[in-house]
């Protein structure tokens, strides 16, 4: 087409004075066509999605366009006042957020909440009005629109909740559709189907798509184009067939091959000795329970039974709500499991000894929430050794080897944590969890939140400490991709029962289980993954 | 940016810190301002301010210098205040803490407690309290420390009860730090800012909760301040409306000044609420 919906001159958006750097994005230069996805890709810290927000006209407060036009339709949108703006908003240009679950209004049921967006600009009658969420629920495939309609946010899901966010986007029927992340606070099968529906929408009415991502298995699922975004510079951008096939720049290289894409996992050998064996594992949470509300009950785990080898790397594999934290936390201590035996190296971890629970540690999910902020991280790293007898002197000196090991500076054991990246704060974890010499590791989604290049860094860490260390390791998470780096033997979980178990190549090429092979198919870019590029086309 | 540097952006404190300044330094340099008691009748009564010189605000009913008075009436709101202050916070943070740390039945115990004060309104206690123990100086920050402890034991509760979850805590637990490790060195340092906010407006509640009470005549008879001088010159209203308000400008300023500082540290304290406020 030759004339774009959307194209982007020379922007150049300025961040507030004291910054870490002077733009949030600059030069950047994309067009949008009708009818076409594309994907802006970039870890975090790019720019990826501040560009929507010049787009919406909802830049945060300090940031603001230094240069450069948005021309939508012709219109350049940074000159336009905020009534203005507001008209386009919703309207012509609509958009669907990364969180589903704050993004709704708690108070306000589904139905009057896609009602609204009718009632913000003035249309339709009240009966119209209802009769068209009726319509709208119905065409995002959530099931009985009428009770949906009916329901409070909290009684949806999160897929659910996404659904009626872009159910609301799309209520005046926009010629573009903003998506900022609107997969990634989702599950696995979950996000296959947003996708699948954003895809099936906008082919069915002609849409253009700006879909800002990091993860490059979405992008292989959806994207007709590809930018690459990195530290506010558009890096490269073509088509998506083009770009995953051949990408021209080492950054898009290095990204595409981050991800494990359909690689299998190479087969390991079994383990002889028994380090860490569950029996019978049960744990259920009861909450409420007043005068007026029943007790409310979920099991979380169900008569898991599992060992672990010494030397191995199992992982435990599953959506949310499968009880896979729970059964990592039983197994480090901090809850206490309703029925079963757990035994460690041959002794009951039931009221575990200093000794014995020095012995197994853990790697936390969020780096950012797992270091003490008052603390510094030298301290953070000898705390738990000088907790238990080591001298203080010692105990640091230690810390500081360690931050070594963890491929960090010496020097840096005497800063505080918030100087620190998300990637560096995971190395200080690992670190800290080291820093009682255990035997075995918990990690709970010790990489789920970092982006894709440090994951990989904080992955082959993993990796070389569990040889030089002979640890023995149990990986939580939630992506099947990364456990396939990574995993000697697989646990599948779900809702607190374990569905299958194997080695993790069995797992990934032979699955027993229908929702194990669900699982596996609902990694995005897997089957149109970065090697089979000629289905990309036809998608 | 420094700390003080993020306390010095909200012009408002600047201001409040300023006047504390000043009624601080009026406090301490009251006995060398006026080193006679000013207990002492030194004029006749009634002089308005500025009638004669060396009685810048005049004299009250008795015929002493008001401005004596308001010098050492500063010492006495500011001790009152800073003090009952201390006393509420050594009862409330090691209360709320526990509370909050422990949860259970020492939780419900502890909460049950702090209700049971919460319940009584806090004026009328503090007036029973003073009545029972004979005023004092000492009576009064006790009636006023018994008093204001309760919202410290539920804020530092409150804090706790969500910071126990933190991964951080978790991970100390998991290294093998006690209870007493894990409540003074990991939580409390991250639970004290709102404390902190909490104290100085509480300071400004004590000064208030003091005046009032040497208002109705149950101060230390011993110690001029601000509230009694408000209350001997109540039945003169009419006349010589000055004796009331001068030292009612007093207190309204300085418990200004301190919700002042307060907000100041609150937005220094958490620059992250700060920058979406302004």
């Amino acid at each position: 087409m030759s004339n774009p919906l959307l194209r982007i001159e020379r922007l150049a958006l300025a961040l507030p004075e004291g910054a870490d750097r002077l733009y949030a994005a600059e030069n950047l230069n994309y067009e949008l066509n009708r009818g076409e996805i594309l994907c802006v890709v970039g870890e975090s810290g790019s720019g990826k999605s501040m560009t929507a927000n010049a787009v919406m006209g909802q830049l945060p407060p300090g940031v603001r366009a230094a240069e450069g036009r948005v021309l939508f339709d012709g219109i350049d949108l940074l000159r336009l006042s905020e009534p203005e703006h507001r008209k386009l908003r919703g309207r012509r240009i609509g958009m669907i957020f990364q969180e589903p679950m704050t993004a709704l209004n708690p108070l306000m049921r589904i139905g009057e909440q896609i009602a609204e967006v009718f009632e913000a600009h003035g249309l339709l009658t009240t009966r119209q009005r209802q009769a068209r969420v009726i319509e709208l629920i119905d065409e995002v495939g959530l099931p009985d629109p009428r009770s949906i309609a009916r329901a409070y946010p909290f009684e949806l899901s999160g897929g659910q909740r996404q659904r009626v966010m872009i159910a609301m986007a799309l209520a005046l029927e926009p010629e573009l559709l903003i998506a900022d992340e609107p997969t990634t606070a989702l599950d696995v099968t979950t996000q296959a189907q947003i996708l699948r529906l954003i895809k099936a929408l906008q082919a069915r009415r002609g849409m253009a798509v700006m879909f800002i991502t990091h993860d490059f298995g979405v992008v292989a699922e959806i994207a007709d184009r590809v930018c690459v975004m990195r530290h506010g510079r558009i890096v490269e951008m073509g088509t998506a067939e083009a770009l995953l096939a051949a990408p021209q720049e080492a950054y898009t290289r290095a990204l595409i091959d981050a991800i494990p894409g359909d690689a299998l996992p190479p087969e390991r050998e079994a383990r002889e000795e028994v380090l860490l064996s569950v029996e019978g594992l049960s744990k259920v949470y009861r909450s409420g329970g007043g005068w007026f509300k029943p007790k409310r009950e979920v099991a979380a785990l169900n008569d898991i039974s599992l060992t672990l080898g010494r030397g191995e790397t199992l992982g435990i594999v599953g959506e949310s709500g499968s009880g896979k934290s729970t059964l990592g936390r039983c197994i480090v201590g901090l809850e206490r499991p309703d029925a079963g035996v757990m035994q460690f190296a041959g002794a009951p971890l039931e009221n575990r000894s200093a000794a014995l629970r020095r012995r197994i540690q853990m790697v936390f999910q969020d780096p950012y929430a797992s270091l003490n902020p008052r603390i510094r991280i030298g301290m953070a790293i000898a705390q738990g050794p000088i907790a238990n007898g080591v001298a203080k002197a010692e105990a640091l000196a230690q810390a500081r080897t360690l931050l070594a090991t963890v491929g960090l500076d010496e020097a840096v054991a005497e800063r505080y944590p918030h100087e620190f990246s998300g990637g560096q704060r995971q190395r200080i974890g690992i670190a800290r969890a080291l820093a009682l010499a255990p035997e075995l590791i918990v990690a709970d989604e010790a990489v789920s939140a970092l982006d894709v290049s440090i994951q990989a860094q904080v992955l082959e860490l993993f990796v070389r400490l569990k040889r030089e260390l002979n640890l023995s390791l149990l990986f939580i998470t939630h992506d099947l991709r990364v456990a396939a780096q990574i995993c000697d033997r697989l646990i599948v979980m779900r809702k607190g029962l374990i569905v299958e178990q194997g080695s993790a190549q069995r797992i990934f090429t032979a699955p027993r289980e229908a929702y194990t092979k669900e699982l596996l198919a609902a990694i995005p870019g897997r089957d149109r993954g970065v090697s089979h590029l000629a289905t990309v086309t036809a998608g | 940016m420094s700390f003080f540097a993020r306390f010095a952006q909200n012009r408002g404190a600047l201001f409040g810190l300023l006047i504390l300044v000043m009624v601080v330094a009026l406090a301490l340099l009251a006995p060398l301002l006026y080193p006679e008691s000013p207990w002492r009748m030194v004029q006749r009564p009634f002089l308005a301010p500025g009638e004669l010189s060396g009685f810048p605000l005049g004299t009250d009913t008795m015929g002493r210098d008001v401005a004596a008075g308001l010098a050492h009436g500063a010492w006495v709101s500011l001790l009152i205040g800073l003090i009952s202050t201390l006393v509420a916070l050594a009862i409330g943070v090691p209360l709320g803490a526990l509370a909050g740390y422990f949860g259970g039945w020492i939780d419900d115990a502890l909460m049950r407690i702090t209700e049971l004060f919460q319940t009584i309104p806090s004026f009328a206690l503090a007036i029973v309290l003073v009545a029972i123990m004979s005023p004092s100086v000492g009576s009064v920050v006790a009636a006023i420390s018994i008093v204001s402890w309760p919202p410290v034991a539920r804020l530092v509760r409150g804090e706790f009860l969500s910071l126990k979850q933190r991964e951080y805590v978790e991970a100390a637990r998991l290294a093998g730090l006690g209870h007493w490790d894990l409540i003074v060195r990991q939580i409390l340092p991250n639970a004290l800012s709102p404390v902190i906010v909490l104290a100085s407006l509480m300071i400004a509640t004590a000064i208030l909760l003091e005046s009032s009470l040497s208002f109705l005549g149950l101060g230390d008879p011993d110690v001029m301040s601000w509230g009694y001088m408000i209350g001997a010159a109540r039945t003169v209203m009419r006349q010589a409306w000055w004796l009331s308000v001068i030292p009612g400008v007093m207190i309204l300023l300085t418990v200004l000044a301190l919700n002042l500082v307060g907000e100041g540290l609150d937005d220094a304290l958490n620059p992250q609420l700060a920058r979406q406020r302004h």
